[in-house]
């Protein structure tokens, strides 16, 4: 007998990426860069982040017409998002055959309270987490991957590297609770008990648990791989940089040999402008993605 | 102790280790070509086969892993490993490292949705062991001298050439690490005839 989406399939799937850099990309020119740069899957987007921001407005699924050809373009996996709580959304790029679904507060959200029950899908998916309440409440709901959300679109990693650090410092001060403690660990942060207990006693995350938002250079994918992250998301980064191409592969290279600081230092050298990126204290609270759901 | 090694330039490491560890050898983080030198067998994980191609060009380990094979140490494929280790690539003029004699085709199973877990017969290893595929490939052709192990709906998905060993499915993702143990024998046989030759 054989069974499609388990919780072992869906998870799996995600543990195969580690050490890997997944790449936004809009067109299968792009996602052919990406694939030939190394990454371990392309992320299907109408617009980058960083141009989403720009544009304003209401920030939706990508055309599925975009989403086909990056399938068609190349072998690796291929993600797409679809809004937070729009589960006819997810379910067409489910439909389309798409391999893994962010549900992602870069689009801007559906529902403003409930995330998709993605239990109910046979294709995985991937949400943002700032802090491990948020990431058990999305294990919870079935996600079958984190990412740590940071800023999209800043090309700026303070809060890819604040979210990273809270997360992995809470993994660590529950391992040191004692079961009286974790209950009201749950409560306060609002996290379902068992899957505390989990991690608790495993010291890690059930799921894998990438780095997004703001990774704009080598050394900034290499920062949160010592940071603890499984893999990297780079959004804006690789395809706003003046040379995508060799920006693509440096990214790559720096996240398989995160602690080898020559080499990084060398994947550095003449790679041209980065994205320009953006100070967060000039975000108003309603530029914040992160903050668009809970 | 018996070391063996896991080719850590992408992928599904940490598990690999871990298996390794639970049936009785030292597991070592491979990343660079000198390492080669210091295990008796080597674990090509699951990953992305076109990521690590990449990678294995990038620090010039392809040649270094052929010779590895060549040598005699046992080397053990799984899923992108699989893919690495095939002689023949359905529809792709490139091969990898060419070691095994199988033709391999690539997602063969199809997308992520397509992804499954079954109960299958391992030849001579065991009944009933829990193989998990992922965008799985399967072997589509295998040469003399390659010895099938299972097959899953009359697909080939684990054979074994002399001292090397693959799998179209992701043992490390499970508990039971009876394919592992297999593999562990493999290595230390092929560790006491290197020492005795």
């Amino acid at each position: 007998m054989s069974k499609t989406g388990t919780d072992r399939v869906k998870r799996g799937m995600a543990e195969m990426q580690k050490g890997g850099v997944i790449m936004d990309v809009v067109n299968a020119e792009q996602a052919k860069i990406a694939e030939e740069a190394g990454a371990v899957a392309v992320m299907a987007l109408e617009r980058v982040p960083s141009d989403i921001r720009a544009a304003g407005g209401v920030a939706r699924m990508a055309d599925p017409t975009i989403t086909e050809e990056v399938m068609n373009a190349v072998s690796i996996p291929v993600m797409a998002k679809a809004r937070i709580g729009h589960i006819v959304e997810a379910r067409v790029l489910e439909a389309m055959g798409v391999d893994y679904i962010d549900e992602s507060e870069v689009l801007t959200p559906a529902d403003d309270i409930y995330h998709i029950n993605k239990r109910d899908f046979t294709v995985p998916f991937v949400c943002g987490c700032r802090d491990l309440g948020e990431a058990v409440r999305r294990i919870g709901e079935g996600a079958s991957m984190l990412r740590t959300k940071g800023e999209p679109g800043t090309g700026n990693i303070v809060e890819a590297v604040r979210h990273m650090r809270q997360v992995q410092s809470q993994i660590r001060q529950i391992v040191g609770l004692s079961l009286d403690e974790l209950m009201v660990f749950a409560k306060e942060n609002g996290a379902p008990y068992e899957l505390l207990l989990q991690i608790k006693n495993e010291g890690r995350l059930p799921v894998v648990n990438f780095a997004a938002g703001g990774i704009a250079t080598p050394s900034d994918a290499a920062l949160m791989m010592q940071l603890g992250a499984d893999g990297v998301f780079v959004g804006s980064g690789i395809f706003k940089s003046d040379n995508p191409q060799k920006f693509a592969r440096a990214i790559v290279e720096a996240t398989t040999h995160y602690e080898d600081y020559k080499l990084i230092g060398e994947l550095s050298k003449n790679l041209g402008t980065a994205m320009k990126g953006i100070e967060m204290s000039t975000l108003t609270p309603a530029d914040r993605m992160q903050d668009r759901s809970r | 102790m018996t070391k063996i090694g896991i080719l850590a330039l992408q992928g599904a490491v940490r598990e690999h280790a871990f298996s390794v560890e639970t049936s009785g050898a030292e597991a070592v983080i491979v990343k660079r070509v000198e390492q080669l030198e210091d295990i008796d067998g080597l674990i090509l994980p699951g990953g992305e086969s076109t990521t690590m191609r990449r990678l294995i060009d990038r620090y010039d380990f392809l040649e270094p892993l052929k010779a590895f094979g060549q040598s005699g140490k046992p080397i053990f494929g799984t899923c992108a490993g699989l893919i690495l280790l095939a002689k023949e690539i359905d529809g792709q003029d490139h091969a990898h490292l060419q070691l095994m004699d199988i033709k391999v085709a690539r997602n063969a199973f199809g997308r992520q949705r397509d992804s499954f877990e079954a109960d299958i017969h391992l030849n001579g290893i065991g009944e009933e062991f829990n193989a998990v595929f992922i965008r799985a490939p399967y072997i589509l052709e295998v040469g003399n001298g390659v010895e099938i192990l299972a097959s899953y709906k009359d697909k080939i998905v684990a054979a074994q050439q002399d001292h090397y060993l693959t799998s179209a499915f992701h043992p490390e993702l499970t508990d039971d690490h009876r394919l592992t143990e297999h593999f562990v024998k493999m290595v230390k046989d092929a560790k006491k005839e290197l020492a005795s030759s």
